[in-house]
């Protein structure tokens, strides 16, 4: 593992994140390894996004500390932010740029010495080399998702967190997400990824040899081998109900 | 070049290739201006003898009516599809991310503004060539751009973003439009002498606050 940093690649301990009167994350402990893959399962709302949300400084927690390759997330939010790649539900390019315009753009935001060099580089490596210069407009959604992952890697991050990556992409291109995902943690960075798709959380653990399954519910990531929770709970295939976080008013909610 | 101003500057060529592939920002804050000209121009039967106490205040308000409209849009393009988003995912501070949407903004203006000056001399009677009223453009267009990028960033995150927009810009923005319009008619020979030696290093003022508060407050509310 070379040009890692000693140390964890992602170390939460006890955050808590609430949205109004709306607890997200309660008490959330997380540990990664460099070169580790954790691919996190759970229900609509049970604090997928906000976790990633939070590890790449878009969103201060409550009370709890984060550090991502080394640096807090508070107090060295830049350090965290050259380290970290995101892949969010939207794809943060501008539809009237080029893929290449657009990727140029970010590499010069990264501060990155051959911005076009750069940008062929990874638009290449989502085999989309050949759509350099047609506007982002143009392209369907699923194409637009893999510029959008390019758009992740332009800066060669340390730790890359992926927000249900495989959404819009077709299977050609999950394999090469697959691939992607295994080659970036097998040259020692880390990946952390939400998905609803259970078959690909079996697929890539398989293709990735350090690599764990965790469930969000209760606001915290649970990993079944370490037998927290245990199996045959329904948490494998995301059926288990979010209970009534503590703190809300009985009949607050809103019935459907 | 400086690690403060390359992305200033990246941001701003960015902005600019995008108003010149979509062309809906300048192009229709000019037709704007103008329709605000003419409207004026036969609402108050601006002859001869009126104009010079009437020209500065219809130049300010067409002036201010389409900066909020090129405002509103400040914010909007970085709202699709999650740019601002992206924008806050880099490195770059905060400070460089407002400064430079609020540098594009005071060039789109500038641009809007020199082409509008020339109708409003012919409509109004007046004459453009006036290093003072230059100026009152000049820093005027700044504390616009300044505070009107900010209160574009906090609207575009409401939902009735187009009606938030003049009602946080407008009561912020005052005294710089009362500025303006005092050494504008000082610049086409109202009888202002105040004009000139108070309201014209009152606009270099309220500018240089804008450009320590705004940036300041837009971290603030970035943040989350």
């Amino acid at each position: 593992m070379s040009n890692q940093p000693t140390g964890l690649a992602v170390n939460a301990q006890g955050v808590e994140k609430n949205f109004g009167d709306w607890p997200v994350l309660w008490g959330l402990d997380l540990a990664l390894n460099w070169g580790q893959l954790i691919v996190l399962l759970g229900p609509n709302g049970s604090g997928k996004t906000t976790l990633l949300r939070v590890l790449s400084t878009q969103v201060t927690p409550d009370s709890g500390k984060v550090s991502v390759a080394g640096f807090d997330c508070r107090k060295q939010a830049d350090q965290v932010r050259r380290r970290v790649g995101v892949v969010g539900h939207r794809s943060f390019l501008h539809d009237d740029l080029t893929c290449q315009e657009n990727l140029v753009f970010y590499s010069r935001l990264f501060g990155l010495p051959d911005p076009g060099q750069r940008s062929g580089e990874v638009l290449a490596l989502v085999g989309l080399g050949h759509r350099a210069g047609h506007r982002v407009r143009t392209l369907s959604h699923g194409m637009q998702k893999r510029v959008s992952i390019a758009r992740a890697l332009l800066h060669r991050p340390q730790v890359l967190l992926m927000d249900e990556p495989e959404s819009g992409l077709d299977a050609e291109s999950r394999a090469m997400l697959k691939a992607l995902i295994a080659d970036w943690t097998g040259s020692g960075r880390t990946v952390l990824m939400t998905t609803h798709n259970a078959d690909l959380a079996a697929e890539m653990t398989t293709m990735v040899t350090s690599s764990r399954t965790g469930y969000m519910q209760h606001g915290k990531v649970h990993f079944p081998d370490d037998d927290v929770l245990g199996s045959g709970d329904g948490i494998r295939d995301n059926t288990v109900p979010i209970p009534e976080p503590p703190g809300q008013r009985e009949g607050s909610g809103t019935p459907l | 070049m400086s690690k403060f101003l390359q992305p200033v500057l990246v941001l701003l060529w960015k902005d600019i290739l995008l108003e010149l592939r979509s062309r809906d920002l300048v192009l229709s804050v000019v037709v704007f201006g103008l329709l605000v000209v003419v409207i004026f121009n036969f609402a108050l039967n601006s002859n001869s003898g009126r104009s010079a106490a009437l020209a500065p205040g219809i130049l300010w308000v067409a002036y201010a009516f389409a900066g909020t409209l090129a405002m509103n849009r400040s914010f909007v393009r970085e709202q699709e599809q999650g740019g601002l988003e992206g924008l806050l995912l880099t490195p770059v501070s905060r400070d460089a991310i407002f400064l430079g949407k609020a540098m594009t903004s005071f060039l789109f203006m500038l641009l809007v503004e020199a082409v509008l000056l020339p109708v409003f001399a012919v409509f109004l009677g007046f004459s453009v060539l006036s290093v003072t009223l230059g100026a009152a453009i000049l820093l005027a267009t700044l504390g616009f751009a300044l505070v009107g990028t900010l209160f574009s960033a906090i609207a575009v995150q409401t939902r009735s973003r187009e009606l938030m927009l003049p009602v946080l810009f407008f009561p912020v923005i005052l005294p710089v439009i009362i500025g303006a319009v005092q050494v504008t008619t000082s610049a086409l020979g109202g009888n202002t002498p105040s004009g000139l030696d108070r309201w014209l290093p009152l606009l270099a003022v309220f500018d240089a606050l804008f450009l320590v508060i705004c940036p300041w407050v837009f971290s603030v509310v970035v943040e989350e």
